[in-house]
Formats: structure tokens, C-alpha cells, sequence
């Protein structure tokens, strides 16, 4: 791990702190520690995308839990960020269904374009890369997740045009870059022709 | 080809709106209450008769499976636990029944919790899912709204309640038991069997974890009866399936189909065809990235549903049918495979552990030609001491990869050896 600075003290915003008690209502009595990923994922936005020490210990208290406990849970899932990500942050799907279809053009594009690689932040701090197991948007392959957004039905030129729209401050749309109707075939529809998309229901 | 009125999910592709007002418009939440009127029993024998089988991959009879649930309660509550953590690659049908038609699962979620006398549904959506969670969450606040769940919900003194939970990247939490321990705010990792999960189960109550699809499919089958969904498909392979066809064809897509449809119809009517047409076709995995690949030679004719793939050593799985055509370095495409399980094992057991990691080294040199021809067995001896040899089944997931490349594409290994060999000499 690099060295990291991390903060002294963390503590949710208000209306965080709002957020938290609705998720821990969720779970049954004296069962407060189910919340412990909805709670990372809560100071992890807060944070800039990525939690920091305090913010552990802070959760461990919260839900009364050991803190090595948080710490474990905090490093067994690959969206919890113990380190600064960019503000971009990329996932750049690489397993069979995206491999196919040419993530490793996608892959390139972020090479030459910005410079970083596998686990890499730009030093603007603006996109960082993480390359990524099966997002489960196959029939939408390539794809890539930027922050909460999938971006499908990619190739090297679409990509580009939606990294330099990020790096333009603009928001691009997100979902498929084709212009598809999500997950149906590009070609036309083979079902669901009537349109009503209500059946008789007898 | 499925008539359209005989199909499940009308807005599989968010062409309608997703909302409670859409979704009334497509017949959900239609009679919910006199479903729930006939009695739990009732649901589970017609759960039975449908002769539904988990969508999940293991195909595990649906109505069975809900009959393993207490009738009676000894002082614990039960519960629902809906599997959304969508996952195994080739796979992203539940992603669409989420964000076009949430309701069709919460319905499932009341109807099946009440079948199996459960007092609330935990549905636990993989945490990339972050779009799909939002639409989801807003669904649930809208049934509560409406009375649909929760309190006397749907007007039949009936109590349930539903709550979403997102993980947060991890492969091995779709496996029931790992997404338990997930639940309950620890690590995924699978525990033992016995106890199963309806004996003991999230937070050591009785518990029935059950696939999107499975769940989502449970109304529409009640309200049709359960004849109706029994005579799609073929006997003990019954009813629709949503299929997911991604790779080298024209037109990738998700799409509801009859069970025991024949793989080449599928991806002919509705995928545009194999790139290059079916001629250029190289091998197919059918069922997400978890059960053998079969050459073009089975393809030709194998029929999509359960005991079909089996025959032909393969697997249903989730329906997730991944295209390779000629162009495919198949050796690569199963080595890509190897490393997501490396990636995704738990490290609980060592035959996975320490199995994973080195099938995906010995086959990346195995990519380039970089190897021994006995080495061909040794890996397949490894493969099949992983399979059979841990908790859970992402052993065996690791290894029928690498075993259907070397059952069918053995000759494409040695030649690259053997090529390799050449270019060094």
C-alpha cells in the first residue's frame, strides 16, 4: 500500500448521519452490524470515493463492532476504496464477454489517453483505473463503470468522446453509447412487437 | 418461437415505464390478494406442479425447495433472501427485471414470503447494481405506499416487509450461504452444509434464498396456472427462460424464450446470428462462464434447457450464452476465465485457493505455447482434484472451464505446443 494521508477524525454529515439510522433500521434488533457495507459505502461518498482509517473506526463504533472486524469486511469487497481514488473512477470490465467484444481496445485508449494503468490515478487526481471482473452487462459489452454509471456498447472511438466529455466537466449519458434500447437486440425487436407490453391477464 | 402473450416480462427492455403505474398496466400486482387467499400451501403446489426450477444456475426444483421451510414457528422468525448479486459472467438478466420491472419481484417477494410463512425479504443486489438499487428502492417505497407491502399488506393481514441491501464487489456472495454471511456484515465466505438454509439460516433463523428470476416468475405462473407454465418447454424443463447471448454475434441481447429452444434457433432469431454466420462459428459457453464450453459440432443441435445441456456434459447454468466465433483464441477466452475464479475465490478452502491461481498460471503459458504436453494432464488432473473438494460450488466452477477446454479443444493445446517448441529449436 502507498502512503496515504489519511485524516484524523471522520464523522458523518448530518445528513448522513440520517442516512445511517435508516439503514440500521433495516436490519433486526442487536443485528446493527448488516449495515456495516451500506455504512462504508455512505462514508466512502461523503469521503470522495474512498474510506479513510477514521471512517472505519468510526463505523466500528457505530454498529459496536471490533474494529479489525470493519477493517476485514472493508478490504474483502473490490468497490470499498481504502485509497484516494480520481475523481473518475473507472472500471474497465475484463473478463470473456467484454474481452470479445474488445475491452482491450478500452483498455488502450485509457493507456494513451490518460497515462494510467491497472490500480493508477492520474496525477491531476481526475480519473483513476481499476480493471475490474464481470460487471454484468454482458449483452451490452464492452462495458465500463465510471463512478455509479455503466457506459455499454463501447469502442475506442465512443470512449474517448466520453472521456473528454468528463474531462470537460460535462455529464455524458450514460447506458449504451449506440443509442440501443438497453438491453434489446440492436438490430430490431424479435419480441415484444405488440407494444402494449401488457398481456391479457386472465 | 414463444408466443408474446406467453411471455413473463413485457418491459424486459424499459420501453414502458417502470413504475407502479406501468407495471399495473402489465398485469402486476393484478389479484395479488386472492393468490395470497388460497393459502401458503396451495402457492407451494402450484409452485410444484409449474415444475419451476431456480433460475439461478442449479436448477433446483422451486416448489421443493419452499417446502423445506418451517410451517410451524418455533419462536424464530424466517426469511426471504432474494439473490440479485448478478454476477457470473455472460449473465445480466436480473439487471432488467430490476430496472424495468421491479414490481414483478416485489410481487414474487409477498407472494413467495407468504408461501414460506416468512416475515420479511431481504434482497441483496450486487452493489456495481447502483442504478438498478435506486429504481428498485423507489419501487419499494412505492408498494409500501400504495399498501401493497408491509402492514396488512395487499389487504390480507398478511405482514411483510422488503429491504434492499447492497454488497459491494464480490463474486462469491452469490453463493447462498457467502451471501448470508455478507448480509449479516462479514466477509462472503460460504459456510458448511448442513446446516441448509432453511434450517438455519440469515442470523441462524430459517431462511430460502432464491434467485431474481425464480421469484419474479411466481405471480404471473399463479395467475396463469400452473398447467399453463408446465406446458412451455419440455417435461421436467418447463416454462420461459430470459437467456442473455453476448460475444461474437450481430446482435447481443436479453431475451424471454420457451425452455429447450435449440441454441442455433436462439441465436439465429434473436441475436442476428454468429458473426460471420453460424459456418464461423468456434464453441459456445451456454450457460454463463461456470459450465463447459461445447464445440460448434454440439451446438448444431443441443437444445437450451436443463437436462439437454447435461447430456452433452454442459450445463443450463443461468442461460448466459457466451459466442465465440473463429477468430476466438479459445485457449485465451478460458485463461480470461481462470483468472476471474483466481480473482473471485474466497481463500477459504485451499484446493480453490491455491487451484485457481495455478490453473490460470499453467494456462497462461499454455496461451503462448509455453509448456509441456503432459502438462495438459497434470492441469486436468488438477482441475478435477479442485472439483468436488471445497465448501462450495466455485470450486467446481474454477475447474469445468479448464476441463471442457481439454475435453474439446485439446488438439488446438498440443498444436501450440508443439508450435512453440519449433519456434525455440
Amino acid at each position: 500500500m502507498t502512503e496515504t494521508t489519511q485524516a484524523a477524525a471522520f464523522a458523518f454529515t448530518p445528513e448522513n448521519m440520517e442516512r445511517a439510522k435508516q439503514l440500521i433500521a433495516r436490519y433486526p434488533e442487536g443485528r446493527q452490524a448488516s449495515a456495516v457495507l451500506p455504512l462504508l459505502d455512505v462514508a466512502q461518498r461523503q469521503n470522495d470515493n474512498w474510506v479513510p482509517d477514521a471512517a472505519i473506526r468510526y463505523i466500528a463504533d457505530m454498529l459496536d463492532m471490533p474494529y479489525i472486524r470493519v477493517m476485514e469486511v472493508a478490504t474483502f469487497y473490490t468497490m470499498i476504496n481504502l485509497e484516494p481514488v480520481g475523481q473518475f473512477h473507472l472500471q474497465l470490465c475484463r473478463t470473456t464477454p467484454c474481452w470479445l467484444r474488445g475491452c482491450g481496445d478500452l483498455r488502450q485508449v485509457i493507456k494513451d489517453k490518460l497515462g494510467i494503468g491497472h490500480g493508477e490515478t492520474t496525477a491531476d487526481g481526475k480519473f483513476s483505473m481499476l480493471e475490474v471482473e464481470c460487471l454484468g452487462a454482458c449483452v451490452n459489452a464492452p462495458v465500463v463503470q465510471i463512478n455509479d454509471d455503466f457506459y455499454e456498447d463501447l469502442d475506442s472511438a465512443s470512449f474517448e468522446k466520453v472521456l473528454d466529455a468528463l474531462a470537460a466537466g460535462e455529464r455524458p449519458a450514460h447506458g449504451s453509447v449506440t443509442g440501443r434500447q438497453t438491453s434489446a437486440p440492436a438490430t430490431g425487436l424479435t419480441t415484444l412487437t405488440d407494444g402494449a407490453g401488457a398481456p391479457d391477464v386472465a | 418461437m414463444l408466443r408474446d402473450q406467453d411471455r413473463i416480462f413485457t418491459n424486459l427492455y424499459g420501453i414502458h415505464p417502470w413504475n407502479l403505474e406501468g407495471a399495473r398496466k402489465r398485469g402486476v400486482w393484478n389479484g395479488t390478494r386472492d393468490l395470497i387467499a388460497k393459502g401458503p400451501d396451495w402457492i407451494v403446489d402450484q409452485v410444484k406442479e409449474s415444475g419451476l426450477r431456480g433460475r439461478g444456475g442449479a436448477g433446483f426444483p422451486t416448489g421443493l425447495k419452499w417446502s423445506f421451510m418451517p410451517k410451524e414457528s418455533d419462536g424464530r422468525p424466517s426469511y426471504l433472501v432474494v439473490n440479485a448479486d448478478e454476477s457470473e459472467p455472460g449473465t445480466c438478466k436480473d439487471r432488467d427485471i430490476m430496472r424495468h420491472d421491479p414490481h414483478r419481484l416485489l410481487e414474487g417477494c409477498l407472494v413467495a414470503g407468504f408461501a414460506m410463512r416468512t416475515q420479511a425479504t431481504y434482497i441483496y443486489i450486487r452493489g456495481e447494481f447502483v442504478n438498478e438499487a435506486r429504481v428498485l428502492e423507489a419501487a419499494i417505497k412505492e408498494a409500501y405506499a400504495a399498501g401493497l407491502i408491509g402492514r396488512d399488506a395487499c389487504g390480507t393481514g398478511y405482514d411483510h416487509d422488503i429491504y434492499l441491501h447492497r454488497g459491494a464487489g464480490a463474486y462469491i456472495c452469490g453463493e447462498e450461504t457467502a451471501l448470508l454471511e455478507s448480509l449479516e456484515g462479514k466477509k462472503g465466505q460460504p459456510r458448511l452444509k448442513p446446516p441448509f438454509p432453511a434450517a438455519v439460516g440469515l442470523y441462524g433463523c430459517p431462511s430460502t434464498v432464491n434467485n431474481v428470476e425464480t421469484i419474479a416468475v411466481a405471480p404471473e405462473i399463479l395467475r396463469r396456472g400452473a398447467p399453463w407454465f408446465a406446458g412451455l418447454g419440455r417435461e421436467n424443463n418447463a416454462g420461459t427462460k430470459v437467456f442473455c447471448i453476448s460475444g461474437h454475434v450481430n446482435a447481443p441481447c436479453n431475451v424471454e424464450e420457451e425452455m429447450g429452444i435449440p441454441l442455433k434457433e436462439l441465436i439465429e432469431k434473436h441475436a442476428g446470428g454468429v458473426r460471420g454466420g453460424w459456418d464461423n462459428l468456434l464453441a459456445i459457453i451456454p450457460g454463463g462462464s461456470s459450465v463447459p464450453v461445447l464445440p460448434k459440432t454440439i451446438c448444431d443441435t443441443v437444445l437450451m434447457d436443463f437436462d439437454s445441456l447435461r447430456e452433452v456434459r454442459s450445463g443450463l447454468g443461468t442461460a448466459a450464452v457466451i459466442v465465440m466465433d473463429k477468430s476466438t483464441d479459445i485457449v485465451e477466452a478460458i485463461c480470461n476465465l481462470s483468472h476471474f475464479y483466481m480473482h473471485e475465490s474466497c481463500g477459504q478452502c485451499t484446493p480453490c485457493r491455491e487451484g485457481t491461481g495455478w490453473m490460470w498460471r499453467v494456462l497462461t503459458r499454455m496461451v503462448q505455447g509455453r509448456a509441456d504436453i503432459e502438462e495438459i494432464d497434470t492441469l486436468l488432473d488438477v482441475a478435477n482434484q479442485v472439483e468436488g473438494h471445497t465448501i462450495c460450488a466455485l470450486g467446481d466452477a474454477a475447474a469445468w472451464p479448464v476441463q471442457g477446454l481439454i475435453r474439446h479443444f485439446r488438439p488446438e493445446i498440443e498444436q501450440r505446443i508443439l508450435d512453440y517448441k519449433q519456434r525455440a529449436a
